[in-house]
């Protein structure tokens, strides 16, 4: 799947695009555990996606498993309306940090 | 075929505490606040808490650990599991046909863990001579299972002295079988000491018992088994007892799945009517109402291109084109 990358600072900022489900979620999985390196600190911007399904959901909570036994920080930001309901229907503000802007995210980030 | 819920609530019966029964009084009394009640016919009063309150506080999901009654129209009974709901099984039907009537029972486990089977000491009809119980299941460990819980120091009576004649069969997973009509196959699931789903059809009908099993796989497409089991099933019967977030994280490995992976599956199966069962106990009737109108958001949701319901649903049945989201609660019949 498309993955946009850029760097704020020290901060790894991931902007994937579509759809994060059973075909692509392998994709995003392996970009975001290779990003989480010991000490990181990355940012997934939702903005660009329109739709995740469980096995995207799975993968978040990869990474946010190895950020947590790397001394990292994960959050997520910029949740599309759909996106936002899966999450709340998933419960899963409680697995990773959500923000409103990716802006909120950096600052927390930092 | 008609499919009746004893037992709806997962890992231990959880009966409703006074507090609660006086909140849903209180509820009803407040959304009933500006009718004239004494001039409203019993009718009314039906049609009111029927249409007007919603089930959290109309009804129950109820407490009974799962036990599910497949009826085939045949002079057989079928169960799936016996745990504390059987119980009102075997009182209902002493209640409707007396005590001298005899019949045979099949009684499919999923498992022996402790809320699947221990309803079994309180089943009246195994206390009756005549009454003949075939208890299935894929796990060599059946009858050492039902009869050290029904013995000293567990229970007054023990196993052997029960009146009724009780066998035990082991199932091969995977094989079908042909069981008072029905013919039945198995699958082996996630589950510590695993457990076994089963799926029963007959006349061109499906259902498919699929409880305590954690799907854990990123891929719940074609290529996995239980979409293969699952298969234009014309009910699903699926654990869905915790919320994905918690079943990936802090119960992860506790062996049961979530609504939201309950709808993948079923949508990838085609499936007609899933039946969100085995309810966490930590959670009141409101929440599982919540949780049942989450479901069927999600079902809409994750169906691309079709109308979303609106939200406020009321009724524990919403069918919405796709697979049709039902929530079990003990009494609940669905006929197919």
């Amino acid at each position: 799947m498309e993955i946009g990358e850029r760097r704020d600072g020290n901060i790894l900022v991931l902007r994937p695009v579509g759809r994060i489900d059973n075909d692509t979620s392998p994709d995003f999985q392996s970009r975001l555990l290779s990003g989480l390196t010991a000490g990181a600190a990355v940012l997934v911007d939702f903005s660009a996606v329109e739709y995740i399904s469980s096995a995207g959901l799975r993968a978040l909570m990869m990474g946010s498993k190895q950020s947590k036994a790397a001394n990292g920080k994960l959050a997520v930001a910029s949740l599309g309306p759909v996106v936002k309901e899966i999450f709340e229907i998933s419960r899963f503000a409680m697995v990773v940090q959500v923000f409103d802007t990716p802006a909120d995210a950096l600052a927390a980030l930092r | 075929m008609l499919i009746r819920f004893w037992g709806s609530r997962g890992s231990i019966p959880t009966p409703l505490g006074y507090r609660a029964v006086r909140a849903k009084v209180r509820e009803a009394l407040m959304a009933a606040r500006g009718l004239k009640l004494d001039s409203l016919s019993p009718e009314a009063i039906d049609a009111f808490i029927a249409n007007e309150l919603p089930f959290s506080v109309s009804g129950t999901y109820g407490g009974n650990s799962s036990c599910v009654e497949i009826e085939t129209g045949g002079d057989e009974y079928v169960l799936c599991d016996v745990g504390s709901g059987v119980r009102e099984f075997g009182n209902a039907l002493i209640a409707k046909h007396g005590p001298a009537k005899k019949s045979r029972f099949n009684v499919f486990l999923s498992h022996t863990h402790w809320d699947h089977i221990m309803g079994f000491p309180f089943f009246a009809p195994a206390y009756i001579p005549g009454n003949r119980i075939c208890i299935y299941g894929c796990h060599g460990v059946l009858r050492e299972a039902l009869r050290t819980q029904h013995s000293a120091p567990w229970f007054p009576v023990d196993f052997h002295s029960l009146g009724s004649s009780i066998e035990f069969i082991t199932l091969e997973p995977s094989h079908t079988y042909k069981v008072a009509g029905l013919s039945v196959t198995s699958i082996k699931q996630f589950h510590t000491g695993d457990s076994y789903g089963y799926r029963f059809s007959q006349g061109g009908k499906s259902i498919v018992y699929s409880t305590d099993c954690e799907h854990k796989s990123s891929h719940l497409d074609e290529t996995y088994p239980f979409v293969t089991f699952y298969r234009n099933a014309d009910l699903l019967i699926f654990d869905a007892m915790y919320s994905l977030g918690d079943s990936v994280s802090v119960k992860e490995d506790w062996g049961h799945s979530s609504n939201v992976v309950a709808v993948e599956l079923a949508q990838a199966a085609r499936v007609r009517r899933l039946v969100l069962f085995h309810h966490e106990p930590a959670y009141d009737d409101r929440m599982l109402e919540e949780i049942f109108a989450d479901t069927v958001r999600f079902e809409a949701i994750s169906r691309p291109g079709h109308q979303v319901p609106g939200q406020g649903v009321h009724s524990q049945r919403v069918h919405s084109q796709g697979v049709e989201v039902i929530s079990a609660y003990d009494g609940l019949e669905l006929e197919l």
